[in-house]
């Protein structure tokens, strides 16, 4: 074993960017692994229904052909984790794409180890079936219905399948859906290096400088990995990393900082020293990891739930604004009374701005009375678009001339910024599953496969 | 005298820790307004459930972090992320209420 394992992540989320300047100096620095994140379940479940990217095609190529070129003429490693924002094989492929295209117009060779995440319901209905399948709490026990309405079922990967990527020797490992600190820890714990401190670096790493101060999604962040401490560097001479900005990356995102749950155990934190070890480095210790008694895996799936067409208005009237909650039950009556001999399914719902917009049921103030005026989205969801579009157009009609009591601006209630008015939003998508697969192979959902780069 | 909760933090914020929960992190400036607040009990269910107007079943927890001088209090969210009815995707505008928040912590 080397002394020191040392890494460099390229940015929060690939497609983010990174300023070259610290790009460089991270290579300087002479890498063993050139990694980044590439997905995060937080822009909601569209993109995993969809298939599609919550990162922009452009941007995405940008961060990858740099840590491409820098990979292959420096010969480090370079690991892509959950691929296309969701890591389902539509997300996989589209980043494979953009791979295929850098490869080509830089003239560049090299292989990539694909390893795919999505997992297919029938398999999933199977495992279910055994009783495999658990609720990962506060999340609702899974049905067979939600199972055959996803669209797509990813696992999330824990480190065993990019170790077994990494003998296959390929320049670029791009996975699909991955435990985030998994990118990171695998190479060093194939190496022998500690399963605790490396898991805890790729942690902090996966959301690159976001762990300095001050913070950014945006910039480069070290790791030096020995064999009983890490340490974290910022790159850039805007920021630093300090005990307090490093310890407060732990909370990020989680609900507790002390015990985090991950593919085949528990990281636990609760003896972690952080010291400052001067020139910007600080220094971490006594991460630990407790494998758990049942390997699991983390499933993610979202299905589509109907098409959704918005409105988007405004009232500057005080009168309609202390109505406006008689105002939008008037409305959703009407609506529903018009097309009540139709049976049609859908939901009709009103976000008010100045009001509850914002935290909507945890809103501790939702007055109006101070206020002098409001946003108001009206959002209908409905089982096809047009339906959706019916269900917008008439409760925005309905409500621009709504009779509500003490009315005295009887020309229009709304006061529309577009013309049109109304917008199609297109598909809607909700997290079908949330859940944990029981396995004892940490390996067996995972397909792996290399791809040589020019294509013969 | 009253202490105000934006005057000792550093950082009062809130986001989703999965799509089925929020937690919010109260980053204090120093280690003895942390520990003042935090041995005061201040930062307890009944004001969560008060500021939130949620039943205390709804908080999954409120605990301390020392190392980063933090505070850390996370509930459920009232729907699953993204779901229709959601106001906020990411839960990273949940944390206003605690903005305003200031305690006695003299007396405690």
């Amino acid at each position: 074993m080397k002394n020191e394992f040392k890494i460099l992540s390229t940015t929060a989320i690939l497609g983010y960017g990174f300023p070259l300047e610290s790009f460089e100096a991270g290579l300087a620095k002479k890498p063993d692994l050139i990694a980044a994140d590439a997905g995060s379940t937080d822009p909601g479940p569209y993109y995993l229904g969809s298939g599609l990217s919550f990162t922009d095609r452009n941007a995405v190529k940008r961060d990858l052909k740099l840590m491409l070129q820098a990979g292959l003429k420096h010969k480090i490693p370079v690991i892509i984790g959950t691929a296309g924002g969701s890591g389902a094989e539509p997300h996989l492929n589209w980043c494979f794409e953009i791979v295929k295209e850098i490869a080509a117009e830089e003239k560049l060779t090299f292989r990539t180890a694909l390893i795919h995440a999505e997992i297919d319901r029938k398999t999933v209905l199977a495992q279910w079936e055994q009783g495999n399948v658990v609720p990962l709490d506060p999340a609702p026990p899974l049905t067979e219905a939600a199972i055959n309405a996803s669209e797509h079922i990813v696992g999330q990967m824990g480190v065993e399948p990019f170790i077994e990527a990494l003998d296959l020797n390929c320049e670029l490992i791009l996975a699909g859906r991955a435990y985030d600190p998994s990118v990171f820890a695998a190479m060093p714990i194939k190496l022998g290096y500690d399963r605790g401190l490396a898991l805890h670096l790729g942690k902090i790493l996966e959301c690159a400088a976001i762990c300095a101060s001050p913070g950014s999604g945006s910039d480069c962040m070290f790791g030096t990995l020995a064999e009983d401490w890490f340490e974290l560097q910022a790159l850039s001479p805007a920021r630093k990393c300090t005990t307090v900005s490093v310890a407060a990356h732990t909370l990020y995102e989680k609900s507790n900082p002390y015990l985090l749950p991950g593919p085949g155990g528990m990281l636990d934190l609760r003896a972690c020293q952080f010291s400052d070890m001067g020139e910007g480095r600080i220094r971490v210790t006594g991460s630990k990891f407790v494998p758990s008694a049942q390997n699991t895996i983390k499933l993610e799936g979202a299905r589509r739930v109907g098409f959704r067409t918005v409105s988007i208005a405004g009232t500057r009237d005080p009168i309609m604004i202390r109505e406006i909650d008689n105002i939008i039950a008037g409305v959703k009556e009407r609506v529903a009374d018009n097309y009540k001999s139709e049976n049609w399914d859908y939901q009709l719902n009103f976000i008010v701005y100045g009001r509850d917009g914002v935290m909507g049921k945890l809103e501790p103030t939702p007055d109006t009375s101070q206020v002098h005026e409001l946003g108001i989205i009206i959002e209908a969801v409905a089982e096809t678009q047009e339906l959706s579009e019916t269900v917008c157009a008439t409760a925005r009609s309905t409500m621009l001339h709504y009779g509500y009591p003490g009315r005295i601006a009887t020309a229009g209630n709304l006061a529309f910024p577009f013309s049109p008015s109304d917008f199609h939003a297109g598909a809607v998508y909700e997290f079908s599953v949330y859940h944990l697969l029981q396995t004892d192979d940490p390996l067996k959902f995972f397909k792996i496969e290399t791809v040589s780069l020019p294509a013969a | 005298m009253k202490t105000r909760l934006i005057d000792i933090a550093d950082v009062i914020r809130s986001k989703n820790s999965g799509p089925y929960e929020l937690t919010m992190d109260i980053i204090f400036k120093t280690v003895e307004d942390f520990e003042r607040v935090w041995n005061a009990g201040v930062i307890n269910e009944a004001l969560i459930s008060q500021v939130y107007q949620i039943d205390p079943d709804q908080i999954l927890s409120i605990l301390a972090f020392p190392p980063a001088k933090a505070i850390k209090i996370t509930i459920k969210r009232p729907i699953c992320s993204g779901n229709i009815g959601e106001t906020d995707v990411y839960g990273a505008q949940q944390h206003a209420p605690l903005l305003s928040l200031s305690f006695d912590l003299n007396q405690a």
